[in-house]
């Protein structure tokens, strides 16, 4: 498979929010503002491409090497919670401004089981590490186009007359499931 | 009476998917059919149960500031025990939850708990909450497994209701359904509680 499909597959036909069902508690916690969402998904790019990365080498240089891929999730959870805290501390020192920009949504990352579920199915999969790395960027890519305009409708939802047990979270729910309608269109594109 | 308090909390009060909103990855993930909410649903149980009886036991000894890589470490353990249990004696099941048996580490739900009730209290309601969060969570997984099933397969349990004519709708089984029959789950559940409250 070539490294352009791959990409437009984590993007858009198998979108990881909407089809894969990854990261659907800041999909739809951190959504109410179109600014708030933009900046939850550079964090998250920023976050799931390095974690990719990393959980790649240790699966081959660790876990494969001495035999011990059971320990697997335990090692995963490990290094992106590390790995999270680090980039917090490391942007706190180096790039104040991206720290303010990006801070408050780093320690929200660790929970964010598209991270995990990324790594783990970049393992299954067998991508080699350009294949990881291009699957981690169409994934975070798509994670922030679906959590942008889902926070787009978001804003106008607010607005709008909804009928009183459907305010809130399950009208969320309901566009979240049209906007995956749209999505599955994309499954018809031939790669 | 007590310990009945903590188990209608989980099942209904403080249900984790209806009222607080918790876990929603494997819930919208996995209940393509009832049976495989209810193995979702169960094995969270034992996660939690397990995590929930461990936390609670080492809470005097875990030290406030790494708490939470501490508990994440030990959900992550019984994730593990669970997701080998599961390879070896249910191998059907194993397939179908797949990628989400490794994810009930991140599964909000659990590190919630380990958080706001058993890094405060004792070992046995500890063990209450675990089991009534984990049923209330199992409860919520079997209702809308079973809805999607009926509506997107025509079936129950595998079982078949309807006739040759019933036309499922597809979409329902399809991750769009998931978003839609939630959401609407939730909305009838409010209309309810506003009745009895009112």
């Amino acid at each position: 498979m070539g490294l352009f499909s791959i990409f437009i597959g984590a993007a858009l036909v198998n979108n990881y929010v909407l089809s894969r069902f990854l990261g659907i508690c800041p999909f739809l916690g951190v959504s109410t503002k179109v600014a708030t969402s933009l900046g939850m998904g550079i964090a998250v790019t920023f976050v799931m491409t390095l974690a990719s990365i990393i959980t790649h080498l240790v699966q081959v240089a660790v876990l494969e090497n001495f035999g011990i891929e059971y320990l697997q999730t335990i090692a995963f959870i490990l290094i992106i919670a590390a790995l999270v805290q680090f980039v917090e501390m490391f942007l706190k020192k180096s790039s104040p401004s991206l720290y303010e920009a990006l801070g408050v949504y780093l320690p929200l990352i660790t929970t964010n089981c598209a991270v995990l579920g990324l790594a783990i199915i970049n393992v299954t999969e067998g991508y080699d590490i350009i294949e990881t790395i291009v699957n981690s960027l169409g994934a975070a890519i798509g994670f922030t186009i679906a959590i942008v305009l889902f926070a787009g409708i978001r804003e106008r939802l607010e607005t709008a007359d909804v009928p009183e047990p459907l305010k809130g979270f399950p009208i969320a729910l309901i566009t979240a499931g049209l906007m995956s309608i749209a999505f599955l269109g994309f499954a018809g594109l031939a790669l | 009476m007590n310990y009945m308090r903590i188990l209608k909390n989980g099942l209904i009060d403080e249900n984790p998917t209806f009222v607080q909103l918790l876990g929603m990855c494997p819930t919208l993930a996995v209940t393509t059919s009832a049976i495989n909410g209810i193995g979702m649903g169960a094995a969270t149980t034992v996660v939690l149960l397990g995590s929930n009886l461990v936390i609670s036991s080492l809470r005097k000894v875990i030290p406030d500031k790494i708490r939470i890589p501490a508990f994440v470490v030990i959900i992550a353990t019984f994730v593990t025990i669970i997701d080998m249990f599961m390879n070896a004696y249910a191998y059907d099941l194993y397939q179908a939850l797949g990628l989400f048996i490794p994810l009930i580490v991140v599964n909000c739900l659990i590190l919630g708990r380990a958080e706001s009730y058993s890094s405060k209290n004792a070992v046995l309601p500890s063990a209450v909450d675990g089991i009534a969060m984990g049923l209330g969570f199992t409860l919520a997984l079997a209702l809308l497994g079973s809805v999607r099933e009926i509506l997107g397969a025509g079936s129950i349990f595998g079982f078949h209701l309807f006739g040759e004519a019933f036309k499922p709708a597809l979409v329902m089984i399809l991750p769009p359904g998931a978003f839609i029959v939630l959401g609407l789950l939730i909305a009838g559940i409010n209309v309810i509680s506003k009745k009895k409250t009112a």
